[in-house]
């Protein structure tokens, strides 16, 4: 079997991505694909992380590839070429906005200097390197046998010959005015410091700032453009072997390997995205994946949204939950105080599907996940004026519109629904639809303050986030198996913002206090 | 001394202040955008004076009322207003044209310096532009702000100045010919450029051109090859850079006018351009009448929201509200009732007054208030920091670090993140203290709870309104006085969406039995 594409075991091309997934940014995923992706802007990897799978072989075919980059010395060699690629493709862009003839093709020629070279450098380290994984083993041979064929042999060595030549010219620039002449440089003598100070006199104290911007120049005007046509009558040789170099090894990039420089990025972006939250301690594993089976869990898992903002904000702590579904069970109702973690751990449900469907290892210790066909989510939305019909109406449009998608294959991640109705309508409302998710059979992930939730049917576990038992305005974020309990920790909370009566008494002085003897 | 002077009688906006603070809440809770494009009409210039000037608010009267005769005088004279502001506009495009003649943002030496040099050959005309205006117009404009600024471009923009700013441009010659080194570097671009001294430069010029024993090759430019010029002089005066520098920074002075000029007319711009927008829309407008901010008004008629009528395109509901000594507004009613469209309208119309402009309603007078704030109901906190309620604290709380005596706070369901009971005990300490710091706070709920203890209350200086719904359910988008009702309208939304014949599937006796078999573990 020959290499066809490091993503793909079959020579399948990439399923058509969905133009909207809404739960991307419910689940908080679009932050995490968007930092992932971030140092990678030039690789358009967006789409790779778009496309969940569907099939276990596939997924399976990118873990094995995934695990063997998690060797350090393996990744330095793929980041040395990717970088040095990165540069072909920059010139290359280049040479397709340049105007003038020799400035293309000079630019043409270092593209492909920098091209040659790089490819020496990942023959020479895949040369011997044994590969586990069927993607790179059939990359690796291809590699050697590209190397070793004649086209890439001339194109190197032509490549070394030419800019050797070119880099030995030498030439004056004589300027009139209106005119000017274009000779050998014949040893003539510095000039500036004598021209600089004839006008040394209108130099002013403030002028400091445009001249850190006179010393910059870059690209070719037309004057320039026709000074090196004359050097190129001066010393036409070496531009001979240029043209005939351009005329004959254009394109020069491997179309095979243009392909795996953007999709290896795909690996190289995740693992490099991950390393820093294990080196923190956080676990990540390879998840069993299968099509169906009725039972999943997780060891051990976070909100990798979550941690990412931590990082970012410097603290340290993600908090670690479980979870587990057997039949008959299907849905997770989570409750417990506000800020207690419970809209994380459903997030954490969403996100550990979505990353296994990926073929990427996912945030926890050990887990075991079912595929699903479609994942969605519930989250408030912002009121937004164009959309003239009442929240609540639109909230329950919305709902219905997931019903009558979702399959008993489908993922379904409930954020409080209906908290902005009156609690008699939430409790109604959300009745009915949790019957209705019953009826349908899919899992779903479903965070609430409504105890009476937790307890509506065999399908349903209760999950509930845990204070600590001996302060309860602290929170663990510990979301555990058990009955919801009914507390609530508001009021406790409002004494921590000080926002108490007594507290903004405190806070708001009154004007014109000072005056007052 | 060369100062506008059009948004302060004795200073120029500060326009590198910083906003006040949360003013990014503000312009997102009450829709702000919305506005701000029907001013700017996609000039990015108009967009961020009306930002500015909208968001800063003044407190002191005198300068409302400066601005407000400035703005008469700008609905008055539309096109001279346009005609002024083209001034530093073309100032601008002739600068990004002349400076930033090339693509890269680090043009060279020649071109800067030719480019300052025509530019201030080329403002000259603006100057006098400016002047043919000041003299026609000056008395026919009423407010002070005009009347000053026109009689100081008279005194100021004198022939003697004029003069002096040829003379310097006309002042600056280099030597011609010069003689470059240089390799080819990457690319073939010209690289290691160095200034020579030409060999045997002491000979006669023959002598010279005999000595050499190389060919060269000539150019010589078509003459109205001016670009090619250009880039001849940057290799030329290549080591004469501060030369260039020092006529760029002439310019500097001219320009810096020029830009608060642009900034302080940009905001009435946008005035008149939300003029002309409401009154294609047929919408009224009204120059309210500012307070004392010690006094508690609020009186007006047919105000309406601005952004739902510029996002509608076409009449909305107006409320009339007779509310001169209340402190406390609470707004209640069924959903879609236009609650939050009338609370909106509210703080709009009160940031409006304040940035000096006319307002969307008939008639309006309220007090001048020392800061406005918003809370209201949030989608989820993207950057995770906190879950709902503990991000409505910390915003709430956030806003008491800058409240004082005398702002006005707007409400729109807060604390309803948490249930119902939890949100009205903590909604209810906040607003009785914010009262008695005498805050200003309009508070739209559906926390029955809530309103219903405000109104037990019995306060004089509170308003209770309701949006009004019709027995067959309609809205009507009007708020009447009325004291909280007790239901939502969940129940008609649910049989609207789900299908009037789909019956509700609840099966109580089920559910019974699981929660019956959990609390016999507990």
């Amino acid at each position: 079997m020959s290499f066809g594409s490091i993503l793909f075991d079959h020579n399948g091309v990439l399923p058509k991505t969905p133009d909207a997934l809404q739960f991307l940014s419910d689940l908080h995923l679009d932050q995490v694909i968007e930092a992932i992706i971030a140092p990678k802007r030039e690789y358009d990897l967006k789409p790779f992380f778009l496309t969940p799978l569907h099939d276990v072989e596939t997924i399976l075919y990118r873990q094995e590839v995934m695990r063997e980059l998690e060797s350090e010395p393996l990744m330095v060699i793929l980041r040395a070429f990717a970088e040095q690629m990165s540069v072909v493709r920059r010139y290359l862009a280049m040479v397709e906005k340049l105007d003038f003839e020799l400035h293309k093709k000079g630019w043409f020629l270092e593209a492909a200097l920098v091209y040659c070279n790089a490819v020496k450098k990942l023959a020479g380290h895949l040369e011997n390197s044994r590969f586990r994984s069927r993607g790179l083993r059939l990359f690796r041979d291809y590699v050697m046998q590209y190397v070793r064929s004649s086209p890439f042999l001339s194109l190197a060595d032509e490549a070394d010959q030419v800019k050797k030549a070119l880099s030995e010219v030498r030439y004056c620039v004589i300027i009139e005015n209106g005119k000017f002449k274009v000779g050998p440089y014949e040893e003539e003598e510095d000039y500036s410091v004598e021209v600089e100070n004839t006008f040394a006199k209108f130099k002013q104290a403030a002028a400091e700032e445009y001249l850190v911007k006179l010393s910059q120049r870059s690209g070719m005007s037309h004057i320039e453009a026709i000074i090196l046509e004359f050097v190129a009558r001066l010393y036409p040789e070496p531009f001979a072997a240029l043209r005939e170099f351009c005329a004959r090894h254009n394109p020069f990039v491997d179309e095979t390997l243009r392909a795996f420089d953007r999709e290896i990025q795909f690996y190289i972006a995740y693992l490099e995205f991950i390393g820093d939250f294990r080196r923190e301690g956080l676990p990540f594993c390879y998840p069993q994946v299968s099509a169906e089976g009725r039972e999943s869990y997780v060891r051990e898992g976070f909100d990798l949204a979550l941690a990412l903002s931590m990082r970012r904000q410097g603290e340290r702590t993600v908090v670690c939950n479980d979870f587990f579904l057997r039949a008959p069970e299907r849905i997770l109702v989570v409750t417990g105080p506000n800020q207690g973690g419970k809209t994380t751990f459903a997030r954490m449900f969403g996100q550990l599907h979505y990353l296994a469907s990926l073929g990427c290892p996912v945030p926890g210790r050990e887990a075991r996940l079912v595929l699903f066909d479609k994942l969605f989510t519930y989250f408030e939305t912002e009121e937004d004026i164009r959309n003239l019909r009442g929240k609540l109406e639109d909230d329950l449009f919305r709902v219905h519109q997931i019903l009558s998608q979702a399959t008993p294959q489908s993922i379904l991640i409930f954020n409080e629904p209906f908290a902005s109705t009156a609690l008699h309508d939430a409790l109604f409302l959300s009745k009915e639809v949790m019957a209705r998710v019953i009826d349908l059979d899919a899992r779903c992930g479903w965070v609430t303050f409504l105890d009476e939730l937790a307890s509506m049917s065999e399908k349903v576990v209760s999950m509930v986030a845990m204070v600590d038992p001996t302060d309860p305005t602290i929170r663990t974020f510990k979301v555990v198996r058990q009955p919801a309990n009914g507390l609530a920790y508001a009021f406790s909370l409002a004494q921590k913002h000080r926002l108490t009566y007594h507290d903004i008494q405190e806070r708001i002085h009154d004007e014109g206090l000072s005056t007052v003897s | 001394m060369m100062k506008v002077f059009l948004l302060y009688p004795e200073q120029d906006f500060d326009a590198s202040q910083p906003l006040p603070p949360l003013a990014e809440d503000l312009v997102q809770d009450l829709e702000l955008k919305v506005l701000l494009e029907a001013m700017a009409k996609g000039d990015e210039h108009l967009f961020r004076a009306s930002t500015r000037v909208l968001l800063s608010g003044v407190q002191d009267m005198a300068v409302i009322h400066y601005r407000q005769e400035i703005l008469q005088d700008c609905l008055k004279h539309p096109d001279v207003i346009r005609r002024i502001y083209r001034i530093p506009l073309e100032f601008m495009e002739r600068k990004r044209r002349q400076w930033l003649w090339i693509s890269t943002r680090y043009s060279p030496p020649a071109s800067i310096l030719n480019s300052a040099q025509q530019m201030l050959a080329a403002t000259l005309d603006l100057l006098w532009e400016l002047r043919r205006i000041a003299d026609a117009y000056a008395e026919q404009f009423t407010s002070r702000g005009f009347r000053r600024f026109f009689t100081m471009i008279q005194q100021e923009l004198d022939d003697s100045y004029l003069a002096l700013v040829e003379r310097q441009v006309n002042a600056l010659r280099f030597p011609q010919g010069v003689l470059l080194s240089a390799r080819l570097g990457a690319g073939n671009e010209g690289a290691e450029y160095v200034l020579r001294k030409p060999n045997n430069a002491d000979q006669p010029w023959i002598k010279r051109m005999l000595t050499r024993k190389s060919p060269t090759y000539s150019y010589t430019l078509h003459p109205r090859d001016e670009a090619g010029a250009r880039i001849l002089g940057e290799l030329r005066d290549r080591g004469v850079a501060r030369a260039a520098n020092a006529v760029a920074q002439a310019a500097d002075h001219i320009e810096s006018f020029f830009k608060v000029l642009q900034f302080e007319l940009a905001f009435y711009l946008g005035c008149l351009n939300l003029h002309e927008a409401l009154e294609q829309l047929g919408a009224p407008i009204a120059f309210p009448r500012p307070a004392p901010v010690q006094e508690r008004r609020l009186s007006c008629t047919n105000l309406y929201d601005v952004t739902l009528l510029l996002t509608m395109q076409q009449a909305v509901v107006g409320n009339d509200v007779a509310a001169d000594g209340k402190k406390l507004i609470v707004i209640t009613g069924p959903n879609q009732g236009g609650k939050t469209t009338f609370l909106r309208s509210l703080g709009v119309a009160q940031l409006m007054m304040q940035a000096g402009m006319f307002v969307p309603a008939e008639s309006f007078s309220a007090n001048v208030c020392t800061a406005l704030f918003t809370h209201f109901k949030r989608a989820e906190d993207k950057t995770l920091e906190s879950g709902k309620f503990q991000e409505e604290l910390q915003r709430m709380s956030a806003i008491v670090d800058h409240l004082t005596p005398n702002a006005l706070l707007l409400c729109n369901e807060s604390f309803a993140s948490t249930n119902e009971r939890e949100g009205s005990e903590i909604a209810w300490q906040i607003v009785s203290a914010l009262l008695e710091k005498r805050v200003k706070v309009f508070y739209v709920t559906h926390m029955y709870e809530l309103a219903q203890r405000f109104y037990e209350n019995d306060r004089a200086d509170a308003l209770f309104l309701r949006a009004e719904r019709l027995p067959d359910g309609t809205r009507t988008f009007r708020l009447r006085e009325g004291e909280p009702l007790e239901t939502s309208y969940g129940v008609d939304v649910y049989r609207k969406i789900f299908g009037e014949d789909n019956e509700p599937l609840q099966r109580e006796s089920e559910f019974a039995r699981y929660s019956g078999s959990l609390q016999g573990q507990q």
